[in-house]
């Protein structure tokens, strides 16, 4: 393992419930942590363990969920154990087929009213804050709190906002919300404690087609600003007028 | 004949649900399903057939139905007053309650009328052959906060797969888990965000199930301060699982359910044992909950007579007594007030 990165953090097994193990990568988001914790949860998935019954990463860490009366906690861990010492996982690859998405965007007004609000949290003015989200390349680092929608990230050291004390009841789909440098673009309508900044017209999550969900892990993101007319416009295309372009 | 239910009435929220999905995690769909396993198994002993069946969860009140063909019914988990109606050939059947936890013959043509909870808080109708809803993700299961499928809505025709079964009239003890009561959980990854004092108030805390409850979860309420920590609002979001106890940042706890998110920042106190979600779920508006924390040997313990309970669920399966007498004491229901030990049928061998 790499010297630099095993000083920082070592890769760290706790109980999840009574039938899940939670592999850490790290306890705050690292792109090395990130990488880890995506090639790890398909490392586990291929090792195929008697037992285990789901595995999914999350954002520097690794869900995995067993049955505990057929699958001891503690010969879990011993096998997860060994496949950590496998290799080194904090300069894993990123996944294959990753691509550069443009979306448009309303950043504040009545679409995403609390812009203002972020805006002062993270000391800047409204206008510096929409320029500062608009310029910035974010990478999806995990799917996950409902369907297919991403969690995006790093955003410049200002964005370290905390969520809110009390829960928004809803924000709509294709909401786009910020706290702790990340940004959360949202699949359905629901609560959140994250502050709604910008709003698109994107579909993340489509049940009845072959393939339900647009973003995977990896994918780059850049949400470019858009007027009320322009959303509009796209209301009626799942894409919600984004542009793709793949990786290389 | 096409072999169906068509819903005249409904209680709102009403959805078709089997044993949920499970992989499509790492997509961010939980994994949802029936909010009381326990009773979705018991549909499937009375009725002999698979546990992959999906059967329709009724949350605190039933509605009305019309079959279009003879089928086979079961009656599971929040008892509610049922009853048949306008069977055409069998007149003496007309206005015939039926007892709740166990099987029945229905001819075509009849109304089935199912009330509000007597107590606990979800009801299940199976069929026999089970629902043939549409297959989204690999699975029958609504999931409302997915936004897969949606709700029950009268007029709708649902339609039932064929039946290779023939049994009826049996049924199922009652249970005791309609009442809320002791709730055992293990402990997160998070727990050590909460000062033991915090720790020891939240265990020694009546809870109160908040009449807003739903299938992602539901919120508990209590006299006092909350159960905040300093750690709360910036950490970073984790993986969920149901049975989690989230503290939101102004202290308010929430137990997650089968249909919570996959992921979540807001910081976990400890996770209620499966085979204790049953009771948690059933909990009805105004019930009270409690929580202690045991050990993980405990809770394996209960997860495996939970295994065990529902591996014997169809030896347990009795033939129900006709006579109308009895007929009355099956339809009748201990409501315990209060705060119960809350650890049948899991708890002693």
């Amino acid at each position: 393992m790499d010297a630099a990165i095993s000083k920082s953090f070592e890769p760290l097994i706790r109980p999840a419930g009574l039938d899940g193990v939670l592999v850490s990568f790290g306890d705050a988001l690292t792109e090395p942590a990130n990488r880890a914790a995506l090639a790890f949860a398909t490392e586990v998935e291929k090792a195929g363990i008697d037992g285990v019954e789901d595995c999914a990463p999350s954002l520097v860490s690794v869900l995995v969920q067993f049955d505990p009366v057929h699958l001891e906690f503690e010969a879990l861990v011993e096998r997860l154990e060994a496949l950590l010492r496998d290799r080194t996982w904090f300069d894993a690859a990123m996944p294959e087929g990753r691509r550069f998405i443009r979306v448009p965007t309303v950043y504040g007004t009545d679409l995403a009213p609390q812009l203002d609000e972020a805006a002062k949290a993270a000391g800047l003015s409204s206008e510096e804050a929409i320029a500062q989200l608009a310029e910035s390349r974010v990478r999806v680092q995990t799917i996950g709190f409902a369907p297919g929608q991403p969690y995006l990230g790093l955003l410049p050291e200002v964005w370290d906002i905390p969520r809110q004390t009390a829960l928004t009841k809803a924000v709509p789909e294709g909401a786009l919300v910020v706290a702790i440098r990340q940004l959360v673009l949202f699949s359905v309508s629901s609560p959140t404690g994250w502050r709604h900044v910008g709003q698109t017209a994107l579909k993340l999550f489509r049940p009845d087609s072959d393939t339900p969900f647009f973003l995977r892990p990896g994918d780059e993101v850049q949400f470019v600003p858009a007027t009320p007319d322009v959303l509009k416009h796209h209301a009626d295309d799942p894409n919600g007028g984004a542009e793709i372009e793949a990786i290389r | 004949m096409t072999r169906a239910l068509n819903v005249h009435r409904i209680a709102p929220g009403a959805t078709v649900q089997d044993r949920g999905r499970t992989g499509y995690r790492a997509f961010g769909v939980s994994c949802g399903g029936a909010a009381d396993r326990l009773a979705l198994a018991e549909g499937a002993a009375l009725l002999g057939q698979s546990i992959d069946c999906a059967a329709l969860e009724l949350p605190g009140s039933g509605g009305v139905f019309e079959t279009t063909a003879p089928l086979r019914i079961a009656l599971t988990g929040a008892p509610m007053r049922a009853q048949m109606d306008g069977a055409p050939m069998r007149a003496q059947m007309d206005g015939a309650p039926l007892a709740w936890s166990a099987s029945h013959a229905v001819p075509a043509g009849a109304r089935i009328e199912i009330g509000g909870a007597l107590a606990g808080s979800y009801g299940y109708l199976h069929v026999g052959g089970g629902f043939q809803t549409p297959v989204r993700l690999g699975a029958r299961s609504v999931h409302l906060a997915a936004g897969i499928g949606s709700a029950v809505q009268a007029q709708d025709v649902l339609p039932v797969a064929e039946d290779t079964g023939t049994e009826v009239g049996l049924c199922l003890p009652q249970d005791t888990r309609f009442e809320g009561g002791m709730l055992r959980m293990v402990e997160s990854f998070q727990t050590g965000f909460f000062d033991p004092p915090t720790r020891d108030r939240f265990t020694q805390t009546i809870f109160r199930r908040d009449a807003r409850a739903n299938r992602m979860g539901m919120r508990l309420e209590s006299e006092g301060a909350g159960f905040s920590t300093s750690e709360g609002l910036n950490i970073l979001s984790e993986s969920i699982l149901p049975g989690d106890i989230q503290i939101t940042g102004d202290g308010t706890p929430y137990l997650l359910l089968v249909e919570s998110q996959t992921t979540g920042g807001y910081p976990r106190l400890g996770t209620v044992i499966p085979a204790d979600l049953p009771r948690a779920v059933q909990t009805p508006a105004g019930g009270t909950m409690r929580f202690r924390f045991v050990s993980r040997d405990e809770a394996v313990q209960a997860q495996r007579r939970m295994q065990d309970h529902l591996a014997q669920l169809s030896k347990l399966c009795r033939p129900l007594v006709r006579d109308p007498s009895q007929m009355r004491e099956l339809l009748s229901y201990q409501l315990i007030s209060g705060v119960t030990a809350g650890d049948a049928p899991f708890s002693e061998e």
